[in-house]
C-alpha cells in the first residue's frame, strides 16, 4: 500500500515540473489545420487582378443560399478582373454560411476559398454579413502602383475587419428587419435577456432576380 | 494586564492573527487552484492582477454580492450557527500556537495570543467544535444530502478525534507537558519527528480526516451528495465554510509543526540557521505542510465510506496505542 502511495505522489510532483500544456485562447493561438474551412477569402492573382469574374457559380453553389454576388461589366481600359465581368458586391452571410465549401469547388477560377478564421463571433448581427472590402485578399502592392481599382475594391486595403467599410452596408435581410421594429435601443433594467420582438428574416429581393 | 501581557498587545495580536489567518486562508485557496493546475498541466488562475494574485479579492467580492439564497424550511437559528461556528472555532484555535518567544529590551515577547499550561488539550477541545458547524449545517438545512453530509462528518470526525488524540499522547509523554511552549522547548536537541515518525503520520493522516480533505473528504463528496453538508449553503456563508476549511488546514499544520517539526526551532540549532527569526522558521514547516496537503489532495482519489471507517478504527487507534504503549514503555524504562 505505501509503495503504491509513493508512486502516485511521485507522479503528480513529476507533472508539477513539467510545462503546463494551456494554450491562453484570445493572445495564444494554435495554427489551424492546412485545409481548414473558416471564413471565406477571394484571392487576387499575381499581378493583383482579382481573380472573381462575378459568375455567381458560387452562390448557385450554396446550399444555404448565403452568397450575394452583384456582377459588373470591366472597364476593358482599367480592368478589375482578367474577364469580362468582375464582382461589384460580393456578399457573404456567415451566420447562414454552413462552412461546407462547395463555393470554393463550385469557383471555375478559385476566385473564393476557405480560409483559416475562426473566430467569428460580433457584437452586432449586421457585421456577421462580411462584404467584398472584408473578404478580398489585400494587395498593398498592387493597391500603390495602380491606385484603387474599383470603387468596392479599394476598401479591401484600407479597411481592418473591426471597422467594416461603412459606406457599404451589407444587403441582406437584417437591415430590413430593423428598420421595421426600429432602431435597436440598449435595454432597459429590467427586460434584459427578454426579447419583446424577433426579427423575422426575409429572402432578400435580390434572389429573385436570378 | 492579563496574564503575562499588557491587554493592548493582546488586543493588537488578536487582530493580526484573524486578518491574517483569514488573508492567509484566502491565498490558500489560490495557492491550491494554482497547486492542482501544475499537477494537471494548466496554468490556474492567472487574469485578476499579477499572476492572477488578485483573484481571491475577486472571489471574496463575488461571494459578498451573491444572492443569500436559503431553503424555505429550514431552522433558521441553527442555519445561521452552522456557518458562524465554522469560520469562528477554526479560528480560535491559533489562539494559543506559539510562534516563537522573543526578549526585547527586558520584556519575553510571546508570539501566540495566549499561554495556557494546557493548550494543546484547548486546542483538542476547540477544533472538536467543528464538527458542530458541519452536523448543524448539514442538519438545519433540511435536506438530504446536506444530512448525509454531516452525518458523515460526524462520524469521520468521531472516529478520526481519537486516532489523533492518540497520536499525540506520544508526544506528550516525551515532553511532559500539554504547554505547547515547553512541548517546542523539549525539541531543541531532536525534533519529534524523529522520535516519533509514526505518530506524526499518524496525526497528519488523520488531520486530513478532520480538515475533511481528500482522500477523506467524504462530508462534501462532490460525487456523491453534491456538496454535501453545505449543499444549500450560497454566497458568504458558503464562504464561512470555505475560510473555516481552509483554516483548519492552517490549523493542523501549525499543531503538526508544534509538535512533531519543532516549532519556531531552526533546522540546526546553529549558524547560519538560527539567524533566520522563529516565526520565519515556524511560517515555512507549515508552509511545507500545507503544500503536502494539497500535493495530496490533488493525487489521491475519495476512499469509500466503509474503507474509510475501516482506517479510522482499526488502523489508526491500534497503530496509536501501540505508539503509546511502546512511547511510554521505553520512557519509564529510562528513567
Amino acid at each position: 500500500m505505501i509503495k503504491e502511495l509513493v508512486l502516485g505522489l511521485r507522479f503528480t510532483i513529476t507533472q508539477m515540473l513539467r510545462k503546463p500544456l494551456t494554450v491562453q485562447y484570445p493572445e495564444e493561438q494554435k495554427p489551424v489545420f492546412p485545409r481548414h474551412r473558416g471564413r471565406h477569402i477571394l484571392h487576387r492573382y499575381d499581378n493583383g487582378l482579382e481573380r472573381c469574374i462575378g459568375c455567381e457559380l458560387c452562390a448557385a453553389a450554396c446550399p444555404v443560399g448565403c452568397i450575394y454576388v452583384l456582377a459588373a461589366e470591366n472597364d476593358p481600359k482599367n480592368p478589375v478582373s482578367p474577364g469580362e465581368r468582375y464582382a461589384e458586391r460580393y456578399e457573404i452571410n456567415l451566420m447562414r454560411c454552413i462552412y461546407c465549401g462547395y463555393c470554393a469547388e463550385a469557383c471555375p477560377t478559385e476566385a473564393i476559398t476557405l480560409g483559416p478564421q475562426y473566430d467569428l463571433a460580433e457584437y452586432r448581427r449586421e457585421r456577421t454579413v462580411v462584404t467584398k472590402a472584408e473578404l478580398l485578399e489585400s494587395w498593398p502592392r498592387f493597391a500603390q502602383a495602380r491606385g484603387p481599382a474599383s470603387p468596392v475594391g479599394a476598401g479591401a486595403d484600407s479597411t481592418a475587419r473591426a471597422d467594416p467599410d461603412p459606406g457599404i452596408s451589407p444587403r441582406v435581410a437584417w437591415d430590413a428587419a430593423e428598420t421595421v421594429h426600429g432602431a435597436p435601443e440598449a435595454p432597459q433594467p429590467g427586460d434584459l435577456g427578454v426579447p419583446t420582438h424577433v426579427p423575422t428574416v426575409t429572402e432578400p429581393e435580390s434572389r429573385d432576380r436570378r | 494586564m492579563i496574564g503575562q501581557d499588557y491587554w493592548w498587545v493582546l488586543l493588537i495580536k488578536a487582530v493580526v492573527v484573524v486578518l491574517g489567518l483569514t488573508t492567509i486562508a484566502a491565498y490558500l485557496t489560490y495557492a491550491e487552484r494554482k497547486v492542482a493546475a501544475r499537477i494537471q498541466l494548466r496554468l490556474g488562475p492567472n487574469r485578476v492582477g499579477p499572476f492572477g494574485l488578485l483573484q481571491p479579492a475577486a472571489d471574496a467580492v463575488k461571494l459578498l454580492f451573491k444572492e443569500n439564497a436559503a431553503p424555505a424550511n429550514r431552522d433558521r437559528l441553527l442555519y445561521l450557527v452552522g456557518p458562524s461556528l465554522a469560520g469562528g472555532a477554526a479560528v480560535l484555535a491559533f489562539a494559543v500556537i506559539p510562534m516563537g518567544i522573543n526578549n526585547w529590551f527586558n520584556y519575553q515577547f510571546h508570539w501566540d495570543i495566549a499561554h495556557f499550561n494546557v493548550g494543546l488539550l484547548f486546542i483538542l477541545g476547540v477544533t472538536s467544535l467543528g464538527v458542530y458547524s458541519l452536523f448543524l449545517g448539514g442538519w438545519s438545512a433540511n435536506s438530504k444530502y446536506s444530512l448525509l453530509g454531516g452525518l458523515r462528518s460526524s462520524a469521520q470526525l468521531i472516529s478520526y478525534e481519537m486516532a489523533v488524540s492518540f497520536a499525540l499522547i506520544g508526544t506528550i509523554i516525551l515532553a511532559g507537558s500539554l504547554d505547547l511552549e515547553q512541548i517546542v522547548g523539549a525539541q531543541q536537541q531532536t525534533w519529534f519527528i524523529v522520535l516519533q515518525p509514526l505518530a506524526f503520520v499518524l496525526y497528519f493522516s488523520g488531520a486530513f480526516a478532520e480538515t475533511n480533505r481528500a482522500p477523506f473528504d467524504l462530508p462534501e463528496a462532490e460525487t456523491e451528495l453534491v456538496a454535501g453538508y453545505h449543499t444549500e449553503y450560497g454566497s458568504m456563508r458558503f464562504g464561512l465554510y470555505f475560510l473555516g476549511e481552509y483554516v483548519n488546514m492552517v490549523i493542523v499544520s501549525s499543531i503538526a509543526t508544534t509538535l512533531f517539526l519543532g516549532g519556531w526551532l531552526p533546522l540546526f540549532p546553529f549558524h547560519p540557521f538560527d539567524w533566520i527569526p522563529g516565526p520565519l522558521w515556524f511560517l515555512g514547516k507549515v508552509v511545507v505542510l500545507l503544500f503536502f496537503m494539497m500535493w495530496v489532495r490533488w493525487t489521491f482519489p475519495r476512499l469509500r465510506y466503509d474503507r474509510l471507517m475501516n482506517f479510522g478504527w482499526k488502523v489508526l487507534l491500534p497503530l496509536g496505542l501501540l505508539n503509546i504503549l511502546i512511547t511510554g514503555t521505553v520512557v519509564a524504562l529510562r528513567a
